[in-house]
């Protein structure tokens, strides 16, 4: 299993009058094919964590590699590119653009990273959605779309450029329990069946429950970490 | 590039209502400094058209720009005059004819000369002072704007008899005269000579109209008792611009006062210079509301397309990337509203030309008058240039900044 993401004493701090400390310390291994579940209550630095290891955020301390590479010494354009390449995102909220077709949508990260042909990336679009139960709504607009489907298509979306790892911030957070439930499927799936890494931030303990591991967070710090049966893997 | 220029397309297409305000918005702001600045060149031109038209490019009278020099200047090195009384001079331009047949030998364009004197018009009891000027009826008629401004009658009607007078129609009417009535012209020197009436012209200049009147030149000569003497060439120039160099020229020459039309027109030419700062600045200020105005609506789109600034760069989209996205987004929008705004323009311009109305001359028929308006694609260009300037940094600005912030920012920001 090797290391995909490293963390090593992840600190951010956010510069106020009294800074906040949003992630304290945490120093993690993710390897591939790994179902991940971040837990924690409120305000504990779930998300924060998610952004710093989806290089949304720049740590105020510590060290991040992602495949192997040291992150902190990344310009922002660097950075982009290797969230293009190596990470999708799928949120709380779909984030769709409204103005684009639901294809047009999974196809942009495609078409940022222009190693398709313009066909090929209507036909990945098309079987990523497909396979996410979406075959009839390639063209449909975003908000002629239930909150479960627009989900799946954000997640067909951070699918597009086949990335190792897919970060989720509280993608269920606003479904009903029955397309909460679809959602964790297709989530569980992406490790299953693609050998995919996904790391989920999670209230919702059933969720966090049926994952491979749980990280727990208080007030920005890791209090448990912990691996259910690899029998699952 | 593709990739922006269609996303920045898709963008805009996918806000209709929004997309056709900052379109307008645009529009109206080329449109109307478009027509604006038509109107003001149209009139400048206009005016200087005007001006160029009823003067004499060039007239040169039998004036000296300095007083004859004495000759005993001319002798010693220093000298003082007191009480001295010049001589009488009524000669008018030396040897007028050499003269003017020098002039013709270079002069590009057409000259008339003529006797310019004073004297008073009597008839039914009333005295009015005019101006009159003797002139060869065929050559005047090719030089003299006046040759177009007659209500009656023509320069020719001079020639069919030797006491025959033009006169201005508001000197006609203020004499209770009309063509046919025999006058009385009174000169300074005391002749006094019959004329009757055979013209009525009317230029628009009050003025003119009512103190200037034309003779024969023989019959001016013989009122001012000046046998020969021609005191006044009027030059008119096929390209009115030369006058000064031809009017520099002719006095290197002749030696006498040659005045170009800019000169004897100058305290016009100076408010019309007043007046342009005053219009270009009327111009410059709706550009500048319009830039706003656009900058205002675009700015407004990009702030509201913050969300997306954050999900495209989570999607792996660089900050240049978005920085271009949207300042594709503000030319797109400043191109369109350019576009339309040339034909909002065009036909403002229309609309203003069609606009008819009468000035002073109503009972003559004359001078129904439009809108004059110059077209130049200047115009085009100025406005179009400025609007996509404004638009452009009103789509960047925005963008830099939005483009600099966290996403994490925005994302937080929504959930």
């Amino acid at each position: 299993m090797s290391a995909l993401i490293e963390a090593e004493h992840l600190t951010r701090i956010l510069p106020a009058t009294v800074p906040v400390t949003l992630v304290r310390d945490v120093s993690l291994t993710v390897g591939e094919r790994e179902f991940i579940a971040i837990t924690g209550p409120s305000g504990s630095g779930k998300s924060s964590l998610l952004y710093l290891l989806g290089l949304l955020d720049r740590p105020t301390g510590g060290t991040l590699r992602i495949a192997g590479q040291d992150t902190s010494a990344m310009d922002d354009d660097a950075l982009a590119r290797l969230r293009l390449e190596m990470l999708g995102f799928v949120f709380q909220f779909h984030f769709l653009l409204p103005e684009f077709t639901v294809s047009e949508n999974v196809q942009l990260p495609m078409r940022k990273a222009g190693r398709l042909s313009a066909r090929e990336m209507r036909e990945r679009a098309a079987g990523l959605l497909e396979e996410l139960g979406l075959a009839g709504h390639l063209d449909k607009r975003p908000d002629q779309l239930s909150g479960g489907q627009r989900q799946r298509v954000a997640v067909a979306r951070a699918l597009a450029n086949d990335p190792h790892v897919v970060l989720a911030d509280e993608p269920t957070g606003s479904l009903d329990s029955k397309s909460s439930e679809q959602v964790f499927q297709i989530l569980r799936d992406l490790v299953r069946k693609r050998g995919k890494t996904v790391i989920a931030v999670t209230h919702d303990m059933d969720i966090a429950a049926r994952a491979d591991r749980r990280i727990h967070l208080v007030d920005g710090g890791v209090v448990s970490d912990e691996r259910a049966a690899p029998a699952a893997v | 590039m593709r990739l922006i220029l269609e996303l920045a397309l898709t963008h805009i297409a996918g806000r209709g209502r929004q997309t056709v305000v900052a379109i307008l918005g645009v529009a109206l702001g080329v449109g109307f400094s478009i027509a604006m600045a038509a109107l003001m060149q149209g009139t400048e031109k206009d005016f200087i058209a005007q001006l160029v038209d009823t003067m004499p490019h060039v007239q040169i009278t039998d004036e000296r720009r300095t007083a004859r020099r004495q000759p005993a200047e001319d002798l010693f090195a220093a000298a003082q005059f007191e009480g001295l009384r010049p001589k009488e001079d009524r000669r008018g331009i030396l040897n007028p004819a050499a003269a003017f047949a020098s002039l013709r030998s270079w002069v590009p364009g057409r000259m008339a000369q003529s006797l310019r004197t004073q004297g008073v018009v009597r008839y039914a009891g009333r005295d009015l002072g005019v101006s009159i000027v003797g002139i060869e009826p065929e050559i005047e008629a090719q030089v003299s704007s006046v040759a177009a401004d007659f209500v009656q009658g023509s320069f020719d009607a001079l020639r069919a008899g030797g006491n025959n007078i033009i006169v201005g129609d508001g000197l006609a009417r203020r004499l209770g005269a009309t063509v046919g009535t025999t006058i009385q012209v009174v000169a300074p020197t005391g002749q006094s000579r019959s004329f009757r009436i055979v013209g009525l012209f009317h230029t628009g200049n009050t003025a003119r109209d009512e103190g200037e009147t034309y003779v024969l030149l023989k019959s001016a000569q013989i009122l001012s008792e000046r046998p020969n003497a021609i005191n006044d060439i009027r030059l008119r120039l096929d390209d009115p611009n030369a006058a000064l160099r031809v009017a520099r020229q002719a006095e290197a020459e002749l030696g006498y006062k040659a005045v170009p039309w800019q000169e004897a027109n100058e305290s016009l030419l100076e408010a019309l210079v007043v007046r342009n700062v005053v219009m270009y600045t009327v111009v410059g200020a709706i550009l500048l509301v319009a830039g706003f105005g656009i900058f205002n609506i675009i700015s407004t789109i990009t702030h509201e397309k913050a969300r997306d600034i954050a999900i495209l760069k989570s999607l792996g989209f660089t900050q240049g990337n978005m920085r271009r996205l949207f300042l594709v987004e503000g030319l797109a929008l400043g191109l369109a509203g350019s576009l339309v705004g040339w034909l909002v323009g065009f036909l403002l311009c229309f609309a203003l030309s069609q606009v008819e109305f009468r000035l002073s001359g109503a009972g003559v028929g004359r001078e129904l008058t439009r809108l004059p308006l110059f077209w130049s694609p200047w115009h085009y260009a100025i406005a179009s240039a400025f609007a996509l300037i404004s638009s452009g940094v009103a789509g960047y600005l925005p963008a830099r900044q939005a483009a600099r912030l966290n996403p994490v920012d925005i994302i937080r920001g929504a959930t």
